[in-house]
Protein backbone atom coordinates (compact mmCIF):
# COMPACT_ATOMS: atom_id res chain seq x y z
CA UNK A 1 0.00 0.00 0.00
CA UNK A 2 1.26 3.66 -0.78
CA UNK A 3 2.35 5.79 1.62
CA UNK A 4 0.97 9.23 0.68
CA UNK A 5 2.79 12.86 1.48
CA UNK A 6 2.17 15.73 1.41
CA UNK A 7 5.06 17.88 1.65
CA UNK A 8 3.24 21.39 1.80
CA UNK A 9 0.64 21.82 3.50
CA UNK A 10 0.52 25.67 4.77
CA UNK A 11 -0.96 25.69 8.29
CA UNK A 12 -1.74 28.92 10.58
CA UNK A 13 0.52 28.56 13.06
CA UNK A 14 -0.80 31.35 14.95
CA UNK A 15 -4.32 29.93 14.84
CA UNK A 16 -4.08 26.38 16.86
CA UNK A 17 -7.46 25.36 16.19
CA UNK A 18 -7.25 25.68 12.32
CA UNK A 19 -3.86 23.76 12.01
CA UNK A 20 -5.09 20.80 13.87
CA UNK A 21 -8.20 20.66 11.77
CA UNK A 22 -5.92 20.88 8.46
CA UNK A 23 -3.47 18.58 10.49
CA UNK A 24 -6.70 16.29 11.14
CA UNK A 25 -8.14 16.34 7.56
CA UNK A 26 -4.79 15.77 5.86
CA UNK A 27 -4.46 12.22 7.95
CA UNK A 28 -8.45 11.65 7.32
CA UNK A 29 -7.63 11.99 3.50
CA UNK A 30 -4.72 9.06 3.67
CA UNK A 31 -1.92 11.24 4.18
CA UNK A 32 1.07 9.80 6.17
CA UNK A 33 3.35 12.70 6.24
CA UNK A 34 3.01 16.25 6.40
CA UNK A 35 5.50 18.74 5.39
CA UNK A 36 4.80 22.05 7.31
CA UNK A 37 6.41 25.40 6.33
CA UNK A 38 7.35 27.69 9.07
CA UNK A 39 10.64 30.33 9.45
CA UNK A 40 13.14 30.16 11.37
CA UNK A 41 12.10 32.65 13.70
CA UNK A 42 9.15 30.65 14.74
CA UNK A 43 9.17 29.84 18.83
CA UNK A 44 9.95 26.22 19.80
CA UNK A 45 6.67 26.40 21.68
CA UNK A 46 5.11 26.48 18.35
CA UNK A 47 6.72 23.51 17.14
CA UNK A 48 6.63 21.30 19.46
CA UNK A 49 2.84 21.86 19.89
CA UNK A 50 2.64 21.17 15.96
CA UNK A 51 4.49 17.99 16.52
CA UNK A 52 1.96 17.01 19.09
CA UNK A 53 -1.04 17.81 17.05
CA UNK A 54 0.35 15.17 14.09
CA UNK A 55 1.80 12.82 16.66
CA UNK A 56 -1.88 12.63 17.77
CA UNK A 57 -3.48 12.63 14.65
CA UNK A 58 -1.05 9.73 13.56
CA UNK A 59 0.68 12.00 10.93
CA UNK A 60 4.51 12.09 10.59
CA UNK A 61 5.98 15.69 10.62
CA UNK A 62 8.58 17.48 8.70
CA UNK A 63 9.97 20.54 8.84
CA UNK A 64 10.16 22.53 6.20
CA UNK A 65 11.62 25.58 5.15
CA UNK A 66 10.44 28.17 1.99
CA UNK A 67 13.63 30.67 0.70
CA UNK A 68 12.93 33.31 -1.54
CA UNK A 69 16.23 34.72 -1.89
CA UNK A 70 16.87 37.74 -4.29
CA UNK A 71 19.88 36.48 -5.63
CA UNK A 72 21.75 33.24 -5.53
CA UNK A 73 24.40 35.21 -3.04
CA UNK A 74 21.27 35.06 -0.58
CA UNK A 75 20.45 31.54 -1.16
CA UNK A 76 24.06 30.33 -0.23
CA UNK A 77 24.15 32.56 2.80
CA UNK A 78 20.49 31.00 3.77
CA UNK A 79 21.33 26.80 3.14
CA UNK A 80 25.10 27.73 4.78
CA UNK A 81 22.84 29.51 7.78
CA UNK A 82 19.84 27.02 7.74
CA UNK A 83 20.31 23.47 6.26
CA UNK A 84 20.95 21.49 8.96
CA UNK A 85 18.00 22.77 10.60
CA UNK A 86 15.22 21.58 8.22
CA UNK A 87 14.05 18.07 6.96
CA UNK A 88 12.69 19.97 3.67
CA UNK A 89 14.21 23.21 1.69
CA UNK A 90 12.28 24.46 -0.91
CA UNK A 91 13.78 27.48 -2.63
CA UNK A 92 10.73 29.62 -4.97
CA UNK A 93 13.16 30.99 -8.14
CA UNK A 94 12.09 34.90 -8.34
CA UNK A 95 15.10 34.74 -11.00
CA UNK A 96 16.54 32.68 -13.54
CA UNK A 97 19.99 33.30 -11.00
CA UNK A 98 18.53 31.77 -8.52
CA UNK A 99 16.61 28.99 -10.27
CA UNK A 100 19.94 28.14 -12.13
CA UNK A 101 22.10 28.30 -8.71
CA UNK A 102 19.32 26.04 -6.61
CA UNK A 103 18.97 23.58 -8.87
CA UNK A 104 22.73 22.42 -9.15
CA UNK A 105 22.93 23.11 -5.48
CA UNK A 106 22.28 19.70 -3.75
CA UNK A 107 21.37 21.48 -0.60
CA UNK A 108 18.39 22.53 -2.22
CA UNK A 109 15.12 19.58 -2.41
CA UNK A 110 12.57 21.81 -4.12
CA UNK A 111 12.03 24.16 -6.83
CA UNK A 112 9.26 26.14 -7.04
CA UNK A 113 8.13 28.73 -9.43
CA UNK A 114 5.76 31.57 -9.70
CA UNK A 115 2.25 30.44 -10.07
CA UNK A 116 0.67 33.76 -11.37
CA UNK A 117 3.23 35.31 -13.18
CA UNK A 118 3.94 33.06 -16.21
CA UNK A 119 7.51 34.93 -17.33
CA UNK A 120 9.00 34.36 -14.03
CA UNK A 121 8.71 30.21 -14.53
CA UNK A 122 12.36 29.39 -15.41
CA UNK A 123 12.20 25.64 -15.97
CA UNK A 124 13.57 25.12 -19.15
CA UNK A 125 16.03 22.32 -20.57
CA UNK A 126 19.39 23.91 -18.63
CA UNK A 127 17.29 24.03 -15.56
CA UNK A 128 16.00 20.36 -16.03
CA UNK A 129 19.40 19.29 -16.39
CA UNK A 130 21.02 20.62 -13.72
CA UNK A 131 18.41 19.72 -11.13
CA UNK A 132 18.67 16.08 -12.07
CA UNK A 133 22.25 15.80 -11.89
CA UNK A 134 21.53 17.42 -8.51
CA UNK A 135 18.48 15.02 -6.98
CA UNK A 136 16.28 18.02 -6.65
CA UNK A 137 12.93 17.95 -7.56
CA UNK A 138 10.51 20.63 -9.17
CA UNK A 139 7.66 21.15 -6.98
CA UNK A 140 4.00 21.15 -8.41
CA UNK A 141 1.81 22.89 -5.91
CA UNK A 142 -2.12 22.24 -7.03
CA UNK A 143 -3.83 24.51 -4.40
CA UNK A 144 -3.49 27.36 -7.14
CA UNK A 145 -5.22 25.61 -10.33
CA UNK A 146 -8.57 24.98 -7.81
CA UNK A 147 -8.18 28.79 -6.96
CA UNK A 148 -7.23 30.37 -10.32
CA UNK A 149 -10.16 30.69 -13.05
CA UNK A 150 -10.15 30.93 -16.46
CA UNK A 151 -7.68 32.11 -18.77
CA UNK A 152 -5.30 32.21 -15.95
CA UNK A 153 -5.80 28.71 -15.25
CA UNK A 154 -5.43 27.85 -18.96
CA UNK A 155 -2.15 29.57 -19.30
CA UNK A 156 -0.81 27.80 -15.85
CA UNK A 157 -2.50 24.45 -17.43
CA UNK A 158 -0.61 25.20 -20.90
CA UNK A 159 2.85 26.13 -19.18
CA UNK A 160 3.04 23.05 -16.36
CA UNK A 161 1.88 20.33 -19.69
CA UNK A 162 5.61 22.15 -20.88
CA UNK A 163 7.48 21.76 -17.51
CA UNK A 164 5.92 18.03 -16.89
CA UNK A 165 7.44 17.01 -20.79
CA UNK A 166 10.50 18.36 -19.89
CA UNK A 167 10.88 17.01 -16.39
CA UNK A 168 10.13 13.58 -17.42
CA UNK A 169 12.38 13.81 -20.33
CA UNK A 170 15.21 14.96 -18.09
CA UNK A 171 14.20 12.61 -15.23
CA UNK A 172 14.06 15.23 -12.61
CA UNK A 173 11.57 13.92 -9.84
CA UNK A 174 8.56 15.39 -9.95
CA UNK A 175 6.79 16.25 -6.49
CA UNK A 176 3.14 16.91 -6.45
CA UNK A 177 2.27 18.92 -3.14
CA UNK A 178 -1.46 20.77 -2.35
CA UNK A 179 -0.13 24.56 -1.09
CA UNK A 180 -3.48 24.25 0.78
CA UNK A 181 -4.09 27.18 3.19
CA UNK A 182 -7.21 25.63 4.48
CA UNK A 183 -9.34 22.82 4.77
CA UNK A 184 -11.65 23.63 1.56
CA UNK A 185 -8.47 23.54 -0.88
CA UNK A 186 -7.51 20.24 0.72
CA UNK A 187 -7.93 16.95 -1.79
CA UNK A 188 -6.68 13.31 -1.37
CA UNK A 189 -4.29 11.53 -3.10
CA UNK A 190 -5.79 9.97 -5.49
CA UNK A 191 -8.09 13.06 -6.20
CA UNK A 192 -4.79 15.35 -7.27
CA UNK A 193 -3.28 12.49 -8.98
CA UNK A 194 -6.31 13.09 -11.07
CA UNK A 195 -6.25 16.37 -11.34
CA UNK A 196 -2.63 16.38 -12.36
CA UNK A 197 -4.01 14.49 -15.69
CA UNK A 198 -4.68 17.95 -16.55
CA UNK A 199 -1.75 18.88 -17.56
CA UNK A 200 -0.95 15.31 -19.30
CA UNK A 201 1.53 13.88 -16.29
CA UNK A 202 0.63 10.29 -16.63
CA UNK A 203 -1.41 8.72 -13.43
CA UNK A 204 1.66 6.53 -12.52
CA UNK A 205 4.12 9.76 -12.80
CA UNK A 206 1.67 11.44 -10.25
CA UNK A 207 1.11 8.83 -7.86
CA UNK A 208 5.21 8.59 -7.35
CA UNK A 209 4.81 12.50 -6.93
CA UNK A 210 2.93 12.14 -4.23
CA UNK A 211 4.05 9.40 -2.36
CA UNK A 212 7.64 7.48 -3.28
CA UNK A 213 9.35 10.94 -3.98
CA UNK A 214 8.38 13.12 -1.66
CA UNK A 215 9.09 9.96 1.28
CA UNK A 216 12.81 9.54 -0.81
CA UNK A 217 13.48 13.06 -0.14
CA UNK A 218 12.21 13.24 3.54
CA UNK A 219 14.25 9.91 4.37
CA UNK A 220 17.33 11.21 2.38
CA UNK A 221 17.42 14.26 4.46
CA UNK A 222 16.55 12.95 7.89
CA UNK A 223 19.50 10.08 7.31
CA UNK A 224 21.97 13.15 6.23
CA UNK A 225 20.83 15.51 9.55
CA UNK A 226 20.97 11.95 11.76
CA UNK A 227 24.60 12.54 14.11
CA UNK A 228 25.50 8.67 12.66
CA UNK A 229 25.57 10.11 9.46
CA UNK A 230 29.44 10.47 7.95
CA UNK A 231 28.73 10.50 3.93
CA UNK A 232 26.57 8.78 1.37
CA UNK A 233 26.31 5.60 2.14
CA UNK A 234 28.70 5.64 5.44
CA UNK A 235 27.35 5.68 8.62
CA UNK A 236 28.27 5.65 12.71
CA UNK A 237 27.07 1.87 13.29
CA UNK A 238 28.57 2.21 17.01
CA UNK A 239 30.88 4.23 18.85
CA UNK A 240 33.07 3.16 21.89
CA UNK A 241 33.66 5.01 24.68
CA UNK A 242 37.12 5.02 26.83
CA UNK A 243 36.56 5.41 30.18
CA UNK B 1 -23.52 -7.39 -31.06
CA UNK B 2 -23.32 -4.02 -28.90
CA UNK B 3 -20.69 -4.57 -25.92
CA UNK B 4 -22.45 -2.61 -22.93
CA UNK B 5 -20.06 0.29 -21.90
CA UNK B 6 -18.41 -0.41 -18.40
CA UNK B 7 -19.03 2.21 -15.51
CA UNK B 8 -17.86 3.23 -12.55
CA UNK B 9 -19.84 4.31 -9.53
CA UNK B 10 -18.47 6.67 -7.50
CA UNK B 11 -19.24 7.73 -3.97
CA UNK B 12 -18.80 11.52 -3.00
CA UNK B 13 -19.04 13.59 0.44
CA UNK B 14 -19.58 16.90 0.27
CA UNK B 15 -17.44 19.10 2.91
CA UNK B 16 -19.83 22.25 3.30
CA UNK B 17 -21.48 24.21 5.70
CA UNK B 18 -24.61 24.85 4.06
CA UNK B 19 -27.03 22.09 3.41
CA UNK B 20 -26.63 20.59 0.05
CA UNK B 21 -29.64 18.59 -2.20
CA UNK B 22 -28.34 15.33 -4.30
CA UNK B 23 -28.96 17.75 -7.58
CA UNK B 24 -27.49 20.56 -6.84
CA UNK B 25 -24.24 18.08 -6.12
CA UNK B 26 -25.00 16.77 -9.57
CA UNK B 27 -25.06 20.13 -11.29
CA UNK B 28 -21.67 21.11 -9.97
CA UNK B 29 -20.51 17.93 -11.45
CA UNK B 30 -21.78 18.64 -14.56
CA UNK B 31 -20.70 22.07 -14.77
CA UNK B 32 -17.37 21.28 -13.89
CA UNK B 33 -16.68 18.73 -16.11
CA UNK B 34 -17.78 21.24 -19.09
CA UNK B 35 -15.87 23.58 -17.75
CA UNK B 36 -12.83 21.60 -18.14
CA UNK B 37 -13.61 19.13 -20.97
CA UNK B 38 -16.51 21.27 -22.89
CA UNK B 39 -19.83 19.67 -23.77
CA UNK B 40 -17.90 17.26 -26.01
CA UNK B 41 -16.14 15.41 -22.79
CA UNK B 42 -19.13 16.06 -21.06
CA UNK B 43 -20.96 13.81 -23.41
CA UNK B 44 -18.75 11.13 -23.11
CA UNK B 45 -18.68 10.75 -18.97
CA UNK B 46 -22.68 9.65 -19.33
CA UNK B 47 -22.69 10.90 -15.55
CA UNK B 48 -26.15 9.83 -13.45
CA UNK B 49 -27.33 9.97 -10.17
CA UNK B 50 -28.09 7.59 -8.46
CA UNK B 51 -28.58 7.56 -4.68
CA UNK B 52 -28.15 9.99 -1.95
CA UNK B 53 -27.44 8.59 1.58
CA UNK B 54 -28.13 11.69 3.54
CA UNK B 55 -26.90 10.09 7.02
CA UNK B 56 -23.36 9.74 5.70
CA UNK B 57 -24.01 12.53 3.82
CA UNK B 58 -23.02 10.73 0.91
CA UNK B 59 -24.06 11.27 -2.99
CA UNK B 60 -23.58 8.21 -5.13
CA UNK B 61 -22.80 9.13 -9.11
CA UNK B 62 -22.03 6.74 -12.26
CA UNK B 63 -19.99 7.37 -14.74
CA UNK B 64 -18.39 6.02 -17.77
CA UNK B 65 -15.15 3.98 -16.89
CA UNK B 66 -13.26 5.32 -19.84
CA UNK B 67 -13.58 8.39 -18.22
CA UNK B 68 -13.69 8.07 -14.99
CA UNK B 69 -10.23 10.39 -14.11
CA UNK B 70 -11.13 13.11 -16.08
CA UNK B 71 -14.49 13.05 -14.16
CA UNK B 72 -12.39 12.48 -10.68
CA UNK B 73 -10.30 15.52 -12.06
CA UNK B 74 -13.68 17.74 -12.41
CA UNK B 75 -14.83 16.68 -9.37
CA UNK B 76 -11.94 17.57 -7.71
CA UNK B 77 -11.69 21.50 -8.93
CA UNK B 78 -15.24 21.95 -7.36
CA UNK B 79 -15.24 24.46 -5.32
CA UNK B 80 -18.35 25.64 -4.65
CA UNK B 81 -22.11 24.13 -4.86
CA UNK B 82 -25.22 26.47 -5.27
CA UNK B 83 -23.13 29.22 -4.87
CA UNK B 84 -21.63 28.19 -1.61
CA UNK B 85 -17.53 27.34 -0.72
CA UNK B 86 -17.95 23.49 -0.23
CA UNK B 87 -15.09 20.82 -0.94
CA UNK B 88 -16.22 17.13 -2.33
CA UNK B 89 -13.85 14.15 -1.57
CA UNK B 90 -14.16 10.84 -3.39
CA UNK B 91 -14.35 8.51 -0.81
CA UNK B 92 -14.62 4.95 -3.10
CA UNK B 93 -14.96 3.88 -6.51
CA UNK B 94 -15.85 0.61 -7.35
CA UNK B 95 -17.57 -1.38 -10.59
CA UNK B 96 -20.98 -2.27 -8.56
CA UNK B 97 -23.06 -0.83 -6.34
CA UNK B 98 -22.62 -3.47 -3.98
CA UNK B 99 -18.95 -3.26 -3.77
CA UNK B 100 -19.11 0.58 -3.14
CA UNK B 101 -21.06 -0.26 -0.32
CA UNK B 102 -18.64 -2.29 1.16
CA UNK B 103 -15.66 0.23 0.48
CA UNK B 104 -17.95 3.36 2.08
Amino acid sequence: MKRFADLHLRVPLEDQTKAESMIRKASELGYSLVGIPYSPQTSRKQISQLKQICNDAKVDFAARLNLSPRNPNELLQSLRRYRRKFEIVAVRCHTKDVARQAAKDRRVDLLQFSVTNLRKRFFDEAEAELASQAFSSLEIELAPILQLTSSSRIRLLSRLRREVETAERFRVPITVSSGATDEQLMRGPRDYAALTTLFDLPMSSALRGLSENPWVTVERNREKLSPNYVAPGIRVVGRRTND
Amino acid sequence: MIKREKRRYLALEVASEQPVDERSVLDAVQASVIRLFGEYGASKTNLKLITYIPEKHQVVICCSHAMLEKVRAAIASIMEVNGKPAAMHVVGVSGTLKALSKKT
